[in-house]
């Protein structure tokens, strides 16, 4: 330590090089290794008892179709929770979401065009979700309330918003379909494959950019990890944070006008029964609930996994009253293992 | 001599309490300050006044002669200040290379990181300055399964790589062994003779008495009184901070 003089100055080194070892490797990304074990051990039960079903196309395109809605908020989701946050509204965000699309469709009229008031109303609904999740972020940050609190109370609060501007009526979106938004986003590729799907490998892609490769996602896994630390290495928490929450708003809301395009209809209880499944794709992909770590890749593995237990319940021939109860095995089990890998890095 | 650091007059308090009183310091060019005090007598908030952690409730903050307001951690760190926390403000979870740049990681002006050059600039910095030779410990280390002097040492580190002008030691020899503290008595050394600054605190009152060229003394919120190191004996030092401890006066 004593020739510190020369670590100020600086000069030409050599640089570093990454030697690969398998052991090193398997140490830094045994989580997701892990739950890329339970996938595919899960994937050949269900092809061995069931190969009429799982060695078909039909059943992946139908998982393609329906796994984004909810794997597309488990990515931010991942992000908050390894910022040692939670939010428990996305649900909300989605339905409250689509009342601004339909607010702003009503509101345009006057412009006729179908497929430019489509698109004026799809935006408006991206930046509804945008501005409730800096609500949120807000709350949480500027009063210091945990955010699991402050996001049970705003969940109600959306959720109620969503019902009295839509007067609880649902409707139909039939008119969608005459806009180029509706193939683009939930149309089919070849008339098979999903454009859902594309959009969630693109936002998966983009978000493990964001967490690996961008400062934002390098202060989100120091926040998570030791938030009195970040601060007096001068992070900006507060700011951090409540992008995070906006991502997520934004993101909730686009799932719910994509959820809605697919069924081409409207619901006031949009997004109720996606809370759960969502929150454990995050926790099956090895996220941990303290915060600090977490993938996203295991995310959308987990998401997978959440997505296909309940057809491949029904299809290896048990009863549908029998997927609840796998749904919880395979969650407590990843979920143990997840703590048993983790420890063994200390 | 001038100033790097001159405190006029700053109070702090956390709502009722008064952490710190009518704080007058001064830091000199290529000086190093002892603080010294009891538990609990408003050392940790000077430094984190200092630091821009805490903003002060009143008086100014000056770096060399001039008036900053406002004072925030990115912008001390602009002005050239860096800090070995007495809690380290490590990120356990994370690799060496992360804990290395964190809050400063480098990126492009989009914000992207530049990992290749952080990861070689850690191992530069490893092989060379901490001593880290096991090959047990690379940049992609996890900081959590580091010893307590291994993570001192990239706390220390971190402090140095960013050309800083001030460093502050805040209690840095705890948990240390003999061998870690003795290294880093050393390093503190290092810092005056590379014409450096430092404020280094610490319990031990023999180690800042070894190293500092003045010692000021924190009682209570309150300046209570400073010497020059070449002008009091350790044993005289000793018997007045003890004295302090009990009275709250030097004399």
């Amino acid at each position: 330590m004593s020739s510190h003089t020369e670590k100020i100055a600086p000069e030409v080194s050599q640089p570093y090089k990454e030697t690969f070892s398998f052991s090193r490797f398997s140490r830094s990304n045994r989580a997701q290794l892990g739950i890329l074990g339970v996938f595919f051990g899960l994937w050949l039960i269900f092809i061995i008892t069931a190969p009429g079903t799982f060695l078909k196309p039909q059943i992946y395109y139908a998982y393609m179709s329906t796994i984004p809605f909810f794997a597309i908020m488990a990515i931010p989701l991942t992000m908050l929770v390894i910022a040692g946050e939670m939010d428990l509204s996305f649900p909300s965000i989605m339905a409250m979401g689509m009342v601004a699309f339909l607010l702003t469709y009503q509101a345009t009229t006057s412009l006729e065009s179908v497929p430019l008031r489509v698109a004026i109303s799809f935006i408006a609904a991206l930046v509804c979700g945008t501005m409730i999740g800096l609500l949120n972020g807000f709350i949480v940050v500027k009063f210091g309330i945990p955010s699991l609190v402050a996001t049970i109370g705003t969940q109600f609060l959306w959720r109620g918003a969503v019902l009295v501007l839509s007067q609880g009526k649902s409707g139909t979106l039939s008119y969608v379909r005459e806009s180029f938004l509706h193939p683009l986003l939930v149309g089919k590729i070849g008339g098979v494959f999903p454009m859902q799907m594309l959009w969630l490998i693109l936002i998966a892609i983009l978000g493990w950019v964001l967490l690996n490769r961008h400062k934002i996602g390098a202060h989100i896994y120091l926040i998570g990890d030791n938030v009195n630390s970040a601060e007096l290495m001068g992070v900006n928490t507060k700011r951090v944070r409540m992008q995070t929450f906006m991502l997520m708003g934004l993101l909730a809301a686009f799932a719910g006008v994509i959820t809605s395009f697919h069924v081409v209809y409207f619901w006031p209880s949009l997004g109720e029964g996606y809370l759960l499944r969502t929150m454990a794709s995050v926790f099956l992909g090895g996220t941990s609930v303290f915060g600090g770590t977490g993938t996203i890749l295991g995310t959308v593995i987990g998401a997978f996994i959440i997505g296909t237990i309940e057809a491949a319940t029904v299809a290896v021939g048990l009863t549908g009253f029998w997927t609840q109860f796998i749904y919880g095995l395979i969650i407590v089990l990843s979920v143990i293992m997840h703590t048993y890998l983790r420890k063994r890095t200390k | 001599m001038d100033n790097r650091l001159e405190l006029r007059n700053v109070s702090k308090s956390f709502g009722e309490v008064l952490a710190l009183e009518n704080i007058n310091f001064q830091l000199g060019d290529n000086e190093i300050v002892g603080l010294l005090g009891d538990n609990g007598a408003g050392k940790s908030t000077l430094i984190k006044i200092i630091t821009g952690y805490h903003q002060p409730t009143s008086g100014e903050i000056l770096f060399n002669g001039q008036k900053v307001d406002h004072l925030t951690v990115p912008k001390a760190r602009q002005l050239g200040i860096e800090t070995v926390y007495q809690e380290r403000a490590l990120a356990e979870l994370q690799t060496l290379w992360r804990n290395i740049f964190l809050g400063r990681e480098l990126c492009n002006r989009w914000g992207f990181l530049d990992i290749a050059k952080m990861r070689t600039e850690t191992h530069r910095l490893m092989s060379q300055s901490m001593g880290f030779t096991s090959t047990a410990i690379n940049p992609e280390s996890f900081v959590g399964t580091f010893s307590g002097g291994e993570k001192q040492g990239v706390a220390i580190v971190r402090a140095l790589f960013f050309d800083a002008e001030i460093i502050i030691l805040d209690e840095p020899t705890m948990g240390l062994s003999l061998k870690e503290t003795a290294k880093l008595v050393n390093f503190v050394r290092g810092i005056k003779q590379a014409g450096k600054a430092a404020i280094f605190i610490d319990h031990n009152v023999v180690h800042v008495y070894n190293v500092a060229d003045r010692i000021v003394v924190i009682d209570r919120g309150r300046v209570a009184g400073q010497f020059l190191t070449k002008d009091i004996t350790l044993d005289a030092l000793m018997e007045k901070m003890i004295r302090v401890a009990e009275t709250g006066n030097l004399d």
